[in-house]
């Protein structure tokens, strides 16, 4: 058992580290993969290295590397709050959308371009999509709270509603938006890794670092949770506290992730079911694997997006479900044959 | 013999550097400006465009740094450009600042649909690509076109038009109200918009059709081949019952002609023109040859 864990992580840890090198050695603009390590050590102040011709500095530092970094993380924070959805709702389908985190994003992001940047009063587009996120989670959990005791199946409800509302609300904003703000919408709504910046990190690494490293922490908690709420209960786990918290927290990953790379669907609701049924639905080695199997397919998938049509550029929420959807179905269908054999 | 070699290998090498220095690499975003860089006749310079730069037809063999609003930092630059020409509409702004970060030389030009903004562009971009000379003379050229049509069509009746964005049939078309550039060039070309209670494009219901009832109903070329025909767009409800189409006046017009906004400005104003006042004798525009 310990075993199949150790080489099963140390496959995925293998394949992110080759994914990172690739997506740092390879683009549009041809850099040597010497000459990436060059550059390197040559920050890190090691081995006297001198740096490499200024224009290839730049295209790797100020470019493909906040974008990686920030990739790995949103990547990890979709998958892990994909995750965390599905064990509060005991339900496979479940995914961050259900809470009205994407929606209230969008919602935010759209009244930015839309009715310009005015409205934001002076925050970016990132921080009031991240607000828009946490307002529509504070209204669906308000809503399934006003009716009593937050149950999955109110809070699904009220999910709903909200959802229905933003969703209103941003037709609305498409159909008085000019040409120019509707494609911008369009784009945002299909995800992007391109504007990734170093400033765009540390906030990251807050919210969506912190929050995996919390919500790897609830693992034995929401094992228990699984087997009933109140099943659980007698176990000594507080039901409506994990839900109210583990929820939180997928609202503030997904929220900070769409904030900075506009929406990537799939991610969320797929890599936790690749882990589950890769190695098992123990949440303790689930919400990690999760993390590390986001990092890897958002950043393989990246790789295409930023390679495949260059000098263009394909939106990576289209890549990330074409490559991930038909790898989904192959689990799938292997699973369900040796479970008939 | 080796001393005259050597100042002649220097001699050489000279010349090689300074033509280095003045041929600029340029990506150009948009399909105006593109165009105005082959009327400049500097399409050598041209090292990548946008996916809106579809005329002239050679445009479209070059590397293209994908829809203009969606750039990618690094593939511009993967181009090695030193030169990037772009109008507002190009985007994201943070891979703009990207590639300003990394020292590419920038020109934003004024976007627009007036001739002055026409104008403004081509000596803008002339200016950019050092063909300042060139450029002034496209732009008068352009100018003098411009003002010899709305020199013609002084006086004339200006019939309403309604311009229609329309997609796959059985899809409720798009019209387009004020500030668009279909609705400038309505205007330059002797016309009136049939809408102008909104500005952008929204779809057309019928009863907003039948309450416009325009005199001409202006479509895109592509647009109503796609349709199916000039009798697919006349069987739209609430189409049917208007002016146009039962005088029979439905004009297709290429959309890059028409809504490019670049040095064929007057092409399609003349174009457009001749459409509206059939009876109108209109002088001759000159268009630019290209590849």
């Amino acid at each position: 058992m310990r075993q199949a864990v150790t080489w099963r992580l140390g496959l995925v840890l293998a394949l992110l580290v080759a994914v990172v090198v690739a997506n740092a050695a390879i683009g549009a603009v041809a850099i040597a993969p010497g000459h990436v390590v060059q550059s390197l050590l040559h920050r890190l102040g090691a081995f006297d290295m001198a740096e490499i011709a200024a224009g290839q500095a730049l295209v790797l530092w100020s470019i493909r590397l906040p974008r990686l970094v920030v990739g790995m993380l949103v990547g990890a924070g979709l998958a892990v709050a994909g995750a965390l959805m599905q064990a509060v709702f005991r339900n496979p389908l479940a995914e961050p959308g259900l809470t009205g985190i994407s929606a209230g994003a969008a919602v935010a992001a759209a009244a930015v371009i839309v009715l310009g940047h005015a409205v934001a009063g002076g925050f970016s587009l990132p921080a009031v999509a991240f607000a828009g996120a946490l307002v529509a989670f504070c209204a669906v959990f308000g809503i399934a709270r006003s009716a009593g005791p937050a149950q999955a199946l109110t809070l699904i409800l009220a999910g709903v509603a909200v959802n229905a509302i933003a969703w209103s609300l941003l037709g609305y904003l498409t159909f008085i938006s000019d040409d120019t703000q509707l494609r911008n919408l369009t784009f945002w709504t299909m995800g992007s890794l391109g504007g990734a910046t170093w400033p765009m990190v540390p906030p990251l690494l807050v919210l969506v670092g912190g929050g995996i490293l919390v919500a790897c922490r609830l693992g034995g908690l929401l094992n228990l949770y699984q087997l009933g709420e109140a099943e659980a209960g007698h176990l000594g786990v507080d039901a409506g506290r994990l839900r109210l918290g583990a929820m939180a927290l997928a609202a503030l990953i997904v929220g900070a992730c769409i904030a900075v790379s506009g929406q990537i669907n799939f991610l969320g609701l797929v890599v936790p079911h690749l882990v589950r049924l890769w190695q098992g639905p123990d949440h303790r080695r689930l919400l990690p694997m999760a993390a590390l199997v986001g990092a890897l397919l958002i950043l393989s998938a990246d790789l295409v997006a930023r390679t495949i049509i260059a000098p263009a550029e394909l939106p990576i929420g289209l890549v990330t479900a074409f490559i991930g959807a038909p790898f989904f179905v192959y689990l799938l269908v292997r699973q369900t044959r040796m479970a008939g054999y | 013999m080796t001393a005259l070699l050597r100042i002649l290998a220097i001699a050489l090498a000279l010349v090689a550097a300074t033509r280095a220095q003045a041929a600029d690499r340029v990506v150009a975003v948009g399909g105006a400006l593109t165009e105005i860089v082959y009327a400049l006749g500097a399409a050598d310079l041209l090292v990548g465009v946008d996916t809106t730069s579809q005329y002239p037809a050679a445009a479209r063999t070059l590397p293209q740094v994908g829809y203009m609003r969606q750039l990618s930092a690094e593939g511009v630059l993967s181009l090695s450009p030193t030169l990037l020409l772009i109008t507002e509409e190009a985007g994201p702004p943070a891979v703009l600042r990207q590639l300003q970060a990394a020292g590419l030389r920038t020109v934003l030009l004024p976007g627009g649909y007036q001739p002055g903004a026409v104008r403004a562009r081509i000596e803008g971009v002339a200016k950019a690509v050092g063909q300042e000379d060139r450029g002034q003379a496209l732009a008068a050229r352009v100018d003098q076109d411009v003002a010899r049509i709305a020199e013609a069509l002084k006086g004339a009746r200006e019939p309403r038009v309604l311009f229609l964005m329309t997609g796959t049939a059985g899809g409720t078309p798009l019209a387009s109200g004020g500030r668009t550039a279909a609705d400038a060039l309505i205007t330059l070309s002797g016309g009136i918009n049939a809408v102008s209670a909104y500005d952008g494009y929204k779809p057309l219901t019928p009863e907003a059709a039948l309450a416009a009832d325009p005199d001409f109903i202006l479509v895109p070329a592509h647009a109503i081949d796609a349709l199916g025909g000039v009798k697919a767009l006349a069987a739209m409800p609430g189409l049917k019952d208007t002016r146009a189409v039962r005088a029979n006046r439905v004009v297709a017009m290429d959309m890059l002609t028409m809504l490019g906004f670049g040095p064929r400005i007057a092409v399609a104003m003349r174009q457009l023109a001749a459409a509206l006042h059939p009876g109108l004798d209109l002088p001759a525009v000159s268009e630019p040859s290209l590849p």
